[in-house]
């Protein structure tokens, strides 16, 4: 019983520092925000990646595609092309609370069924691919989709896109954006929590596990597939979104389509945290973020350095993450046990 | 007794290898009947077709009166007609409850059952098979931690927790202690008599198939040498010449 309260005060002194944190070190709001960012990146990631088996280096198209989506609705919305331009992107017009959240909330929306309706129909064509053939596929997806959007003049091409600034009513951006985050981050967790423990959780575990014998079952495997990929992606979508307000400037390559930085990194923080299990991908997160954030500090112009060999150090001595070497450890308290002495009569456990 | 399973005139080859030649077979409803041959003999290709793995090069296969040899393995599966394999398909991964829970039958599974949790009355269901099978104790294992005798048994249980109308076995006793067999052979025939499942078994051991089947078919070289009833079966001079390598 005093276990139970424990945990649930831990719970409680949890979710308050999370609310305070910002206003705590008002300095770091932006990296707090990014922090949130960064666990949503490795969540959607191990949907796929860890619980499925199905390695993707092409989420990131998603979290562009949301950007983008977002930040032309929010341009075409009270501006034309040209005039936008000419107002130096957002940053000379002023809108008002009303006009910036209904701008927002509008892209979002649109984030939300563009990257949806991509995920279903890049879904049907290339979940059939299977192991490293999926994973190639990926990375080409999201170079391709870098390279369309360095070259397309209506979204600003390689010169980028400003996104509106925020009004003065709504606080600091680093704070707005924390919130927003939080809020983002604690609703993919709980859904991902949900499907995890269900038919859903189980389904996608089986496919990682033996595709073939999934199939001989009568499994609907395609569809369980895209329903994975399209849960990423909206999510993504919401992230992207919102991450081109916070940053403010959309370069193609550097922050929408960021394959090579962003794009890697949820791979890394899901490892590193645990794939395939619900709290790996957060502490991943939490543990790469902060870590990064010092060897910037500390070890300015060694920081990729110190970043690679921490890499090499989790992938030799934690390959299964941090979780998945607890889990290993200490298998009993993940549940995975026989019982007791002889098997015991029916309906005493159940 | 209507025939659940009609095979007719089924051919397959892979480049020059006749693998399947003109076979008939044919399996009434709630009956076992048996496959045997030397290894090589082209059981195993032969389950392939039937169940969808690969486009069979001519004839035909009807399951329940529909010709299915043109569909593909889960719309297959989803008609109520399973395989389990020579070496064992489990998913390693998971626990046997999961394994079992995962395996309910998919044909009248709507978008948000897929959505939802699993009904506690699948959870009662496969922790019942479980113990039908001897693995109740072990339900919170890893299957890829079992032994292959017990993934063999786990398999089995999780093709009754799809509710098959028929089950085809690959070999279900290899590479099991003979205390084992016996066990086995009694699930199997409890599956066969009490849950009406139509059983197509391949089977090495002489005297699990003499002991489970009614009919038994016997193939070589990809062709039907014999069938029969098991007594028949046992005093044929062609299929002791096919096994001993006899001219």
């Amino acid at each position: 019983m005093s276990g139970r309260w424990s945990r649930l005060a831990l719970r409680v002194a949890l979710v308050i520092l999370a609310l305070v944190a910002p206003l705590l070190a008002p300095a770091f709001q932006t990296q707090m925000a990014v922090l949130w960012v960064m666990v949503l990146l490795s969540l959607t990631w191990d949907i796929m990646g860890g619980q499925m088996g199905y390695n993707s280096f092409g989420n990131i198209v998603y979290f562009g595609l949301g950007m983008y989506a977002t930040a032309v609705v929010e341009r075409n919305l009270y501006f034309g092309v040209e005039e936008y331009t000419d107002v130096a992107g957002g940053a000379a017009a002023q809108l008002s609370i009303g006009q910036y959240l209904t701008g927002f909330g509008l892209g979002l929306g649109a984030a939300v069924l563009v990257c949806l309706v991509v995920a279903v129909v890049i879904g049907y064509a290339i979940l059939g691919l299977r192991g490293h053939y999926f994973a190639i596929c990926t990375l080409g997806l999201a170079l391709g989709a870098g390279e369309v959007a360095n070259g397309w003049d209506y979204i600003g091409a390689g010169s980028g896109l400003v996104t509106p600034l925020l009004p003065e009513g709504l606080g600091a951006r680093g704070i707005f954006y924390y919130y927003y985050f939080l809020i983002l981050a604690a609703l993919c967790f709980a859904t991902l929590r949900h499907l995890y423990a269900g038919r859903f959780g189980l389904a996608i575990n089986a496919i990682r596990d033996d595709e073939e014998k999934a199939e001989a079952m009568g499994l609907r495997t395609t569809r369980y597939k895209t329903v994975a990929w399209s849960i990423s992606a909206v999510f993504l979508g919401l992230t992207g979104g919102a991450y081109g307000n916070l940053i403010g400037f959309i370069d193609p390559l550097d922050v929408a389509f960021s394959g090579g930085t962003l794009g890697v990194w949820m791979v890394l923080m899901a490892i590193l945290g645990g794939k395939g299990t619900l709290w790996g991908p957060v502490i991943g997160a939490f543990i790469f973020h902060i870590t990064q954030e010092l060897f910037w500090t500390y070890l300015l112009g060694w920081q990729r350095v110190a970043l690679g060999l921490l890499i090499i150090l989790i992938v030799v001595f934690f390959p299964q993450g941090i979780l998945g070497w607890l889990r290993e450890r200490w298998p009993r308290f993940f549940g995975a046990a026989p019982d007791p002495a002889n098997d015991p009569a029916r309906g005493e456990s159940a | 007794m209507s025939a659940l399973l009609q095979v007719r005139e089924v051919s397959k080859h892979y480049g020059g290898v006749r693998a399947n030649h003109q076979l008939s077979l044919r399996v009434p409803r709630g009956s076992i009947v048996g496959l045997i041959g030397p290894n090589g003999s082209g059981k195993t290709t032969l389950f392939g077709s039937i169940v969808g793995y690969h486009p069979i090069d001519s004839g035909s296969i009807s399951f329940q009166g529909r010709e299915i040899s043109r569909l593909r393995v889960p719309e297959i599966a989803r008609l109520g007609l399973l395989r389990t394999f020579q070496q064992t398909r489990v998913y390693a991964n998971m626990n046997c409850v999961a394994n079992m829970q995962i395996s309910v039958p998919a044909a009248r599974e709507g978008w948000l059952s897929m959505l939802g949790r699993v009904p506690p009355e699948v959870t009662d269901k496969a922790e019942n098979l479980l113990q039908f099978v001897g693995l109740y104790s072990k339900r919170r294992l890893l299957a890829g931690d079992l032994s292959f005798g017990q993934q063999k048994l786990l398999e089995f249980a999780m093709a009754l927790m799809n509710d098959p109308v028929m089950l085809l076995l690959d070999e279900p006793t290899a590479g099991i202690n003979p205390t084992l067999i016996n066990g086995i052979i009694d699930r199997l025939k409890r599956a066969n008599r009490d849950l009406s499942i139509t059983l197509l078994v391949i089977e090495h051991n002489m005297r699990v198939i003499m002991n489970l089947a009614e009919h038994i078919y016997c193939l070589a070289h990809g062709e039907m040498l014999a069938e029969g009833p098991p007594d028949s079966i046992r005093d044929n001079q062609q299929v002791i010449n096919a096994y001993l390598g006899a001219n």
